[in-house]
């Protein structure tokens, strides 16, 4: 053993003596004789023909989609016919499944439920918790996802989001983080929890704990149709019908740029605070175009995404409408218990510009973002006893869901600044607690994780008040 | 009953009987690294072998960690390592240094290079670099469907001959080729298949006698070390990690413990 380490020894003693005689450069000239070497086997066993017609294609349009002109406005027109075609798209099946599971389904099991002779609260908790809370995460969410994943993982394996990160490094370079950070972000807008595990291909510790933080801003499947949903209620409902779905996929990109826009601001303050330092350099290798499988990829992210991120939804709304359900119902004098905290809350909740229903809705939603709105809907309709639609029953029936959306949520005193505030606070809150529970396991540092959590709800709270203040004074309310 | 023996050595027969294990790993036979620049479709290639479906995408840098999956072939069973991807290992950062901690302390029994036939000179540097560390790869040419829209033919003899491992090409999307990269992984594994890796040699005159003079040191203390070269080239480059492995003696224990292994094939 002793003999051992000292041959070991008189090895790297001789490695550093060799070393200092081959002086500095050799590292280079190392890499440059690989690189010789490289070039010379592949010369011998590679043929092209006609190169020069080949690339081309690639090049020219890389050259326009990451033009310093042309790259950002692409970006954003591209944004904006996807969630235009998902917009537009998605109102008839949206209907369609609403019709059925809400329309048909629900009457029939209340009635069956009440002839094989469940208690009220059984069929209570059931049907107008259980069921009815997954009934609308199905009929509000699937028909978006089902438009929208497919058409965001075509352009995903085109090859289109190496070049979104291309456009956006320098801006974050600027603001003193990690370029590749602007990967890590458009993941998030898959879903937050990657884009938090995406941050390890980040070396710098420091840079890559912007990028944790900041990752909450990118919207995530869960917070899209939330977006795309009240959008088209109360933007799209406030200007002509034949300009409906174009405004509204309009206010969708606005929300989505301007979480781009936090997440850089954010980016900023901790690099110049906090989290002080200097940007890392590295190099982007923009991956070829290529031709997206269609038929593998309408199967995959129906597969993979849409099924999925319903599946895990469905699973969090069903003890949730449970939740929903009691909270409605368990009264203390004739009171609610839903109704004491929104009572409570409402005058927070003016005050922002949400309402009490909402703050409910989003700490019974912290497990998951995609159940905000069914869960906005149930309570509305539990606790605000909707005249017609009535505390019990719960439901309206109409052709168009869209619209149900829109009368019970104008009934529990909707206008169209809850609206713009519902969308603001969407994507400035925190995190959903997967992405919490990533985030501690990223970091280990239950410091960074707590700020991760509360940086964004602070900031959408302060925004909201802004917003809401500043609406007050302009329209003289 | 000549017959049943003559279909069981068939290739096809082994080929036409891959099992995919998915995550199932144990009590496997071979240890199987996947090592590529990023973004040439190791994911892709090992989705096709495991049955399993990581997450792929057009997306340089998409596997951070190693992903493990297994299959079986010709009745041994396979556990297979999905690797980061990195353009050398020469340098220092993370991903690098799992893929290359990997390959080296991890001792795969075959590394499988997965290259991207449109841009096989920038791929090959890291092909010689892997080839200096182990003597049992296979190298996978990978998006061989996109290097013919491209009107790009590479000759996989003759790249096969020059590197002295065995080429596949292959289309793993399209699923092209997979066979054939199964028929060398196991070849290369059970020793059917003697590889005689390239070495660089081309290294500027002082910097070759440097690295003969630490090689003759290091093979005189350890004789018949199979990558004293490459050990010899990671000293003189001053890498801290294998300085710190060759201190602490782990270096030489791991290649040393390795030789009976070999010998049994």
């Amino acid at each position: 053993m002793e003999n051992e380490k000292n041959k070991n020894n008189e090895i790297l003693a001789l490695s550093n003596k060799l070393r200092w005689e081959l002086g500095d450069n050799f590292h280079d000239s190392l890499v440059e004789s690989i690189f010789a070497e490289a070039s010379e086997i592949a010369s011998k066993s590679v043929t092209k023909e006609g190169e020069k017609r080949t690339f081309s294609f690639d090049a020219k349009l890389d050259k326009i989609v990451t033009s310093k002109w042309l790259g950002f406005p692409i970006m954003i027109l591209l944004l904006a016919a996807v969630f235009w075609i998902t917009i537009t798209g998605a109102n008839i099946p949206s209907d369609f499944i609403a019709s059925i599971l809400i329309g048909k389904v629900y009457p029939f099991l209340k009635s069956f439920t009440q002839q094989i002779g469940f208690p009220w609260w059984l069929s209570g908790v059931t049907i107008d918790g259980a069921y009815l809370a997954s009934a609308w995460v199905i009929s509000v969410m699937l028909p978006p996802m089902a438009i929208f994943f497919p058409i965001f993982t075509l352009l995903e394996d085109f090859g289109y989001l190496p070049r979104v990160a291309f456009n956006m490094d320098n801006l974050y370079r600027r603001v003193g983080a990690h370029g590749k950070q602007a990967l890590t972000m458009t993941m998030g807008f898959g879903c937050n929890a990657a884009g938090v595990v995406a941050t390890r291909i980040i070396d710098s510790p420091r840079e890559r704990i912007i990028a944790i933080i900041t990752n909450n801003f990118s919207l995530c499947n869960g917070r899209w149709p939330t977006q795309i949903l009240i959008a088209t209620i109360f933007i799209g409902g406030a200007v002509p019908a034949h300009l409906a779905g174009l405004v509204s996929a309009g206010a969708v990109v606005f929300i989505a740029v301007l979480g781009i826009f936090f997440s850089l601001v954010t980016s900023w303050g901790l690099s110049r605070s906090v989290l002080k330092g200097e940007a890392s350099a590295f190099s982007l290798e923009l991956p070829p175009y290529r031709p997206p499988r269609i038929l593998q990829t309408l199967y995959t992210s129906l597969i993979d995404r849409t099924i999925i991120v319903l599946w895990r939804a469905v699973i969090f709304a069903l003890p949730a409408g449970i939740v929903i359900w009691l909270v409605a119902n368990i009264k203390i004098a004739d009171i609610s218990l839903a109704e004491y905290f929104i009572n409570f809350m409402n005058p927070v909740g003016l005050l922002i510009g949400l309402n009490g229903v909402i703050l409910l809705a989003y700490v019974i939603a912290i497990p998951a973002n995609e159940i905000v709105i069914p869960t906005v809907l149930m309570l509305t309709v539990l606790s605000a006893k909707i005249a017609h639609a009535g505390a019990g029953a719960g439901v309206m029936i109409s052709s168009d869901s869209d619209m149900v959306t829109a009368q019970i949520l104008q009934a529990g005193g909707w206008t169209l600044l809850t609206g713009i505030n519902l969308m603001l606070f969407s994507l400035l809150h925190n995190p959903c607690s997967t992405t919490i529970y990533t985030i501690y396991k990223e970091t280990k540092s239950t410091k960074w994780t707590m700020i991760s959590t509360f940086l964004p709800v602070i900031m959408g709270l302060v925004v909201c008040f802004l917003v809401t203040q500043i609406w007050r004074i302009f329209s003289g309310g | 009953m000549p017959d049943l023996n003559k279909c069981e050595t068939c290739p096809v027969h082994n080929a036409g009987n891959l099992v995919r294990l998915g995550v199932n790993m144990t009590g496997f036979d071979y240890v199987v690294a996947l090592a590529g620049n990023p973004n040439t479709g190791k994911s892709t290639v090992f989705n096709s072998l495991t049955g399993l479906r990581q997450h792929t995408g057009n997306w340089p840098g998409k596997t951070v960690g190693r992903a493990e999956g297994a299959f079986q072939y010709a009745e041994k069973k396979f556990k297979i390592v999905d690797l980061p991807g990195t353009y050398s290992l020469l340098s220092t950062s993370t991903d690098e240094e799992v893929a290359r901690d990997f390959i080296l302390f991890g001792q795969p029994d075959v590394t499988v290079i997965v290259l991207d036939a449109t841009r096989l000179e920038r791929n090959l540097n890291l092909v010689l670099q892997v080839l200096e560390i182990t003597d049992r790869a296979v190298v996978c040419v990978n998006l061989i469907d996109e290097a013919k829209r491209h009107k790009i033919i590479v000759d996989d003899r003759q790249l096969s001959r020059s590197l002295g491992v065995p080429v596949v090409p292959t289309a793993a999307r399209q699923g092209t080729g997979v066979q054939d990269l199964l028929k060398n992984i196991y070849d290369v594994a059970s020793g059917n298949y003697i590889c005689k890796p390239y070495r660089a040699q081309n290294y500027p005159k002082k910097l070759s006698k440097a690295i003969e003079e630490l090689t003759g040191k290091i093979l005189v203390d350890y004789p018949g070390l199979p990558n004293a070269r490459w050990v010899a080239l990671r000293l003189l480059e001053g890498d801290q990690r294998i300085i710190n492995a060759m201190q602490n003696g782990e270096l030489i224990s791991l290649i040393i413990n390795r030789q009976p292994a070999e010998n049994n094939n």
